[in-house]
């Protein structure tokens, strides 16, 4: 493949890393325009990334690359790591979502943000935020792929942990940081073994020569640490634990980070590795069993959740596990898809939410609201598009991307992964129609609800820009190979093809079970005739357990965080005060001691060290005398 | 005829006995270092006796740089012993005996 230089690819980052600076330092001065400059440079470098779009789809389909050198970052010896950013169609995929759904919760953000006494340091965080994702997206090599995986995490950290007033906020933060940062270790020490088999860290060398380089168990070894990183990025299971945490963050900020790109880092990271994974075949069923697992796990927690933004957060857990599977599968390209559809219609959904939120002057539970269509209309109707997306309701994006998943895992004869998949499908549409009739639909359960506001033209706007993508952007993947996966095919190849039921017929089922799981939801929650409070309590413990996400938490708590705890103070009060501290002050009291008996020969009689001396002499004479 | 080199260790040898008595008995300052020159110069001379019994000169040598460190040392000495005595009105031995423990 023959690289080309584009001027244009460091200008991608480069714009948001300014925004960052610029907010970070002068955001106080800049008061209201600190958002609008954040926004600005984004949309920026969203107008960049199209650019580079359309130079990219002016090239023949098997050169479709961009490569710029920045410069050389670490040069030791025969080991060489440079600053290099690499477009090609999987990246230039991303940076479109990165930029495009970046651009617009930007925008959002400045509404949603206006009363914020840090307005200007939430914009440096939201900026940088974006930097590191399209580092991450952009590299070239493992290196600059892992300088924007931290970056994103750090990010992350700052954003959960925003509004560090409230303790409970900062101790989200730092579990989203802590859990993460064990699948990050992981992923490292996979970095070390690339280097240590490959020499290098350059993506075009580790795939292009892996077949050589690599046995099936090393391909193995490597390509599941690297998966430990995405697990704990994309938050799977086993960990998954810290994503409905980080609802504590800001509301765009959860859209933004928590929905629509940072925890998609992680299906990128395996898409774009996929070599290595096809190269072990095991690493592949690994990772989509961990996928079936977590998108029904996540799916069972959702249903029972009473935040709003809870219920969202395990719904993306729950997704990002429906774009494991379809990895798992090799279907990259659908993967990559859904990634797409999701970030839509995710980010639709959270500032929607956010709206609602902000309507409901920071009221969270969907107990607490009601009735919400009629004064929240175009947050209805965008949320409503959202939610009927995610839901799998023809003709939204959601539905097509769902449908590609089932349909690979039907058509490669993987029928438990279908049926499974087909159940985790009408769980999501179980707890969107919930959501959907709890928050906008009967009367309102309290004050709140019943004096909401619409959110402000600067909040709605994108929502609407949102509902509009999220209703179009399934007819990427309309065709059969797919227009999508067709761009694609360079970086991920076809996907698996094969025999089964039909396309429509499979469009058929799982367009039923959607609108069966929706048309429950409405008896139960939307008609009035079902009591689902008391439902609710018929059905506990269940409800109970399902809110706490089934207590992984707790069970995390026994045998982690516990034993570590009692190990730590066994090492602080025992090992390092008695044992370490012990030994030394033993060793200075004996030293002590003995010097208090020894001191006491020192009488102070003139005469009587005289008479030492002078013994000593004899001593000496006589010892000499009798060795003559 | 010569004297036997005897004579001069057995007169070397009680002239330093009684130095060594007068170092260990004595309670002034004064005459312990009294005591102490005349240890030295019995050692004084049983070195120019050896140098003698051996015809070499290097014992005549030593002795006179044992005079010579002497004669400094005594200097300090009784610098030490001036000093003490101005402090203190007495240079009693026994009483100079704070540097302890």
């Amino acid at each position: 493949m023959v690289s080309q230089h584009s001027g244009l690819l460091w200008l991608l980052p480069a714009l948001p890393l300014l925004g960052a600076v610029i907010n970070l330092f002068f955001g106080e001065r800049l008061g209201r325009y600190a958002g609008w400059l954040a926004s600005a440079l984004v949309i920026a470098s969203f107008g960049v990334a199209l650019a580079l779009m359309s130079q990219l789809l002016a090239k023949p389909a098997d050169d479709r690359l961009f490569l710029e050198h920045l410069f050389s970052w670490i040069d030791v010896g025969r080991f060489h790591v440079g600053a290099d950013l690499r477009l090609d169609d999987l990246s230039m995929t991303m940076v479109l979502v990165v930029t495009g759904i970046g651009a617009l919760i930007h925008v959002y953000a400045i509404g949603y943000m206006a009363d914020d006494p840090r307005y200007g340091r939430f914009f440096a965080y939201m900026n940088l935020f974006v930097f590191f994702m399209l580092m991450l997206v952009l590299g070239a090599n493992y290196l600059v792929l892992y300088l924007g995986w931290e970056g994103v995490g750090l990010c992350s950290y700052l954003l959960i942990g925003f509004w560090s007033e409230v303790p409970a906020n900062a101790e989200a933060a730092k579990k989203a940081f802590i859990t993460t940062r064990i699948g990050d270790t992981l992923m490292l020490v996979g970095l070390a073994l690339i280097v240590f088999r490959f020499g290098t860290l350059d993506f075009e060398v580790v795939f292009g020569t892996a077949g050589s380089v690599l046995t099936k168990d090393a391909a193995t070894v490597i390509a599941l640490l690297l998966f430990a990183g995405a697990i704990g990025k994309s938050a799977q299971v086993p960990l998954h634990v810290w994503l409905p945490d980080a609802m504590a963050g800001p509301t765009p900020v959860s859209a933004l980070i928590h929905a629509a790109t940072m925890v998609t880092a992680g299906v990128y990271l395996v898409v774009r590795s996929h070599v290595l994974f096809e190269l072990s075949g095991v690493a592949l069923t690994v990772v989509l069993v961990v996928g079936l697992v977590t998108a029904i796990f996540a799916a069972t927690c959702a249903i029972a959740q009473q935040d709003i933004k809870r219920v969202l957060a395990y719904s993306t857990i729950s997704q990002l596990g429906f774009m494991f599977m379809a990895v798992g599968m090799r279907a990259y390209a659908v993967a990559i898809f859904f990634l797409v559809a999701h970030a839509f219609y995710k980010a639709l959904m959270f500032l929607g939410a956010g709206s609602v939120i902000h309507g409901m002057h920071d009221e969270q539970d969907m107990r607490q609201m009601g009735g919400l269509r009629r004064l929240m209309p175009i947050t209805f109707v965008t949320f409503l598009i959202g939610a009927l997306a995610q839901a799998g309701v023809p003709p939204l994006a959601g539905f097509f991307a769902k449908d590609a998943v089932l349909e690979v895992a039907q058509h490669t004869d993987r029928t438990a992964v279908y049926l499974l998949g087909s159940l985790g499908a009408f769980l999501s549409a179980f707890y969107l129609g919930r959501m959907l009739f709890l928050t906008f639909f009967r009367e309102p359960r309290s004050d709140a609800a019943r004096t909401a506001h619409e959110s402000p033209p600067v909040m709605w706007v994108p929502l609407a820009i949102l509902g509009f993508g999220v209703a179009t952007a399934g007819w990427l993947n309309l065709t059969p190979e797919g227009r999508l996966a067709g761009f694609l095919q360079d970086v991920t190849g076809f996907g698996p093809g094969g025999n089964g039921l039909g396309t429509f017929e499979l469009a058929g089922i799982a367009v039923v079970l959607s609108l069966t799981a929706l048309v429950v939801t409405w008896w139960i929650y939307g008609s009035g005739r079902v009591d689902w409070q008391a439902l609710r309590e018929g059905l506990e413990p269940f409800p109970r357990a399902a809110l706490r996400g089934w207590d992984v938490d707790r069970a995390y708590d026994t045998v982690v965080i516990q034993p570590a705890k009692a190990g730590a103070w066994i090492t602080a009060y025992v090992v390092d005060a008695r044992i370490i501290d012990g030994s030394v002050n033993a060793i200075g009291a004996g030293v002590r001691r003995l010097a208090d008996r020894g001191r006491l020969i020192q009488t102070g009689f003139v005469r009587s060290y005289a008479l030492v001396l002078f013994l000593g002499a004899v001593g000496i004479l006589v010892y000499v005398g009798v060795r003559l | 005829m010569r004297t036997p080199v005897a004579y001069y260790l057995i007169v070397s040898g009680i002239l330093f006995m009684l130095g060594t008595i007068g170092v260990l008995t004595r309670k002034n300052a004064l005459l312990i270092f009294m005591s102490v020159e005349l240890q030295l110069n019995a050692v004084n001379l049983s070195l120019v006796a050896f140098s003698r019994l051996h015809d070499d000169l290097t014992g005549q040598v030593l002795a006179f740089f044992s005079m010579v460190v002497a004669a400094a040392e005594v200097v300090v000495g009784l610098a030490i012993i001036v000093a003490i005595y101005r402090r203190r009105r007495s240079v009693d031995v026994d009483d100079v005996r704070e540097l302890r423990w």
